[in-house]
């Protein structure tokens, strides 16, 4: 950093460096996913929506019947189904929501005239989605144990995979919704969907306790794939391959819509 | 096809301010959107910095500062993080503390961008701007929302930046602003550009100028209304009742013209209730090519 006197313009001809440059790609990145995470973290309806009404989840269905007789214990079901509660929290109606007001103020639009591009924008939120899901994994496992559960060793490894699965298609389908319609309709339509598919979703009350009309809907949506498929390796040390490509299918088909379809301004 | 703007062709030099006027929904922001990559054109060509905006990729947008209309800010953000921020996103970015001071933003550096005035608004965006230390300058609409106090520290340092080499572009309606910064002037109506010039080749325009004269000046004054002022002044001189009892002469007024006038009123038993004598302004231009009415 070249210090300029205090009071004066910075000089574009003698003393100043000869052109400017871009900080490296990596560095507009990670600078841009920081800013973001704290942003979110900040919040505190994103943080209520992030951790507190999943934790809330979590302790309701381990004091209800909802749950037995799916696996060793109320626990255990509960906790890969909430893990994916999180995912859809962060990346589909935490991230929808800043992006649709992003969008509204110009911050999207500004932001993409720096040398962070649209390009850079996207991977920052993308990396500030994982940072904040990495984190409600940590109080949500951590909970978890507390409450005794004893998930499959095998199961880390996909199961980890999968929530980063899930959390690409759900920022897809946030940015789909965020770049497309006004944000306060952002905002109805995410809510509206986290409730909706929290509950009859198949994400934390698997598809087998549904009506049996729904039960096949609800494993080709993306919170029903990633509640199974997050159940099949925590419990069992499985990767579901079905459900994986359902989650591949809703990623690839949502980002694809927003990339031809979100508006920046 | 919606063609927003259609028969623009604009250039700008490096140490200058360049302006572009023209009323609401001329394309001034269009325009000024095409050049800055954020809106794709359908035909025609820009060149900024040798490059093509729509194309072009970081190395570019880190030599060209962009302040938009409506700010870009996001509104929970604090300043002093939000400008540290951006200025990280380039490898030589002007001292954030310096800009601090410089722009006044000091006196509100832990007020949330929401609960900033608009004058701030502007200045704390005017900063994010200026924060990559650009060669470019895109300034949408810089004094709206300005107090009197900020507007002078803005416009100190547009002519500073200037001086220092930077090429500035800037849109405004407010005429005032564009007579005292620019050096070059576009005026764009309809979507295109009707005239240009520097401020003194375009004052220098309008019927009375064609005429032949070098000083227009304007004497407006109020009096009862439907005098007959034809022939009372020579032809080089334009008099109008623009309104009922409301007239200017507009031309290159002499003191003779004055004492004319005068003695025309005292024969006709006139007196002015009010009387002012200005200098042809940027205003008078603008509305001469644009027309009055409202757009």
């Amino acid at each position: 950093m070249n210090p300029t006197p205090a009071g004066t313009a910075p000089a574009a001809g003698a003393g100043a460096p000869a052109r400017q440059q871009p900080a490296p790609l990596l560095r507009r990145i990670l600078l841009q996913g920081k800013y973001e995470a704290l942003a979110m973290l900040r919040n505190g309806e994103q943080l209520i929506l992030a951790v507190v009404l999943p934790l809330l989840a979590l302790v309701g269905l381990t004091v209800t019947p909802f749950l037995d007789g799916l696996g060793p214990s109320r626990i255990d079901v509960a906790v890969p189904g909430i893990l994916a509660l999180c995912a859809m929290s962060t990346a589909f109606t935490g991230q929808g929501i800043a992006t649709g007001f992003d969008r509204r103020y110009g911050v999207l639009r500004f932001l993409s005239t720096t040398p962070l591009g649209r390009g850079g924008l996207i991977a920052g939120k993308v990396l500030s989605v994982l940072v904040v899901l990495c984190l409600q994994i940590a109080v949500v496992a951590a909970v978890g144990f507390g409450l005794g559960w004893q998930p499959t060793a095998a199961g880390w490894v996909p199961g980890l995979l999968l929530l980063a699965l899930g959390a690409a298609a759900f920022t897809a389908l946030g940015l789909l919704v965020a770049g497309t319609v006004r944000p306060e309709a952002t905002l109805a339509i995410t809510n509206l969907l986290w409730i909706l598919l929290g509950a009859l979703g198949g994400i934390v009350i698997p598809a087998e306790r549904l009506p049996a009309a729904a039960q096949q809907i609800v494993g080709l949506l993306p919170s029903g794939a990633l509640g199974e498929a997050l159940r099949d390796a925590f419990l069992h040390g499985a990767l579901n391959g079905a459900a994986s490509l359902i989650l591949v299918l809703w990623t690839v088909t949502a980002g694809a819509a927003a990339i031809r379809w979100f508006k920046w301004n | 096809m919606l063609r927003v703007v259609s028969g623009v062709s604009l250039s700008a030099e490096r140490g200058q301010v360049t302006a572009l006027l023209g009323a609401n929904g001329a394309g001034k922001t269009t325009t000024l959107e095409c050049a800055q990559g954020l809106q794709k054109r359908s035909g025609g060509s820009i060149s900024l910095l040798g490059q093509d905006p729509a194309t072009a990729g970081a190395e570019l947008r880190s030599r060209v500062g962009v302040m938009l209309q409506d700010g870009g800010l996001p509104p929970s953000a604090r300043p002093v993080p939000l400008l540290r921020h951006i200025a990280g996103l380039y490898a030589h970015p002007w001292p954030v503390d310096n800009l601090i001071q410089r722009l006044g933003i000091d006196t509100f550096s832990r007020t949330t961008v929401r609960r900033l005035s608009g004058g701030q608004k502007q200045r704390l965006a005017l900063a994010a701007a200026l924060v990559g230390r650009p060669e470019v300058l895109f300034l949408d609409e810089p004094s709206a929302g300005l107090d009197p106090q900020s507007r002078q520290l803005v416009f100190e340092l547009i002519g500073e930046l200037r001086d220092s080499g930077m090429g500035i572009i800037l849109t405004t309606h407010l005429m005032d602003d564009a007579q005292r910064l620019a050096d070059y002037v576009y005026i764009i109506d309809g979507g295109r550009n009707v005239a240009e010039g520097t401020v003194q080749e375009l004052l220098q325009r309008g019927p009375a100028v064609d005429a032949g004269a070098d000083h227009v000046r304007t004497l407006t004054f109020d009096a009862k209304p439907g005098l007959d002022l034809s022939g009372v002044l020579p032809d080089d001189v334009l008099v109008l009742e623009e309104r009922a009892g409301s007239y200017t002469a507009t031309g290159a007024l002499t003191p003779r013209h004055l004492a004319t006038l005068a003695e025309w009123w005292a024969a006709h038993d006139v007196m002015p209730a009010a009387m002012t004598l200005q200098a042809r302004s940027l205003e008078d231009v603008f509305l001469d090519i644009s027309g009055k009415d409202i757009r």
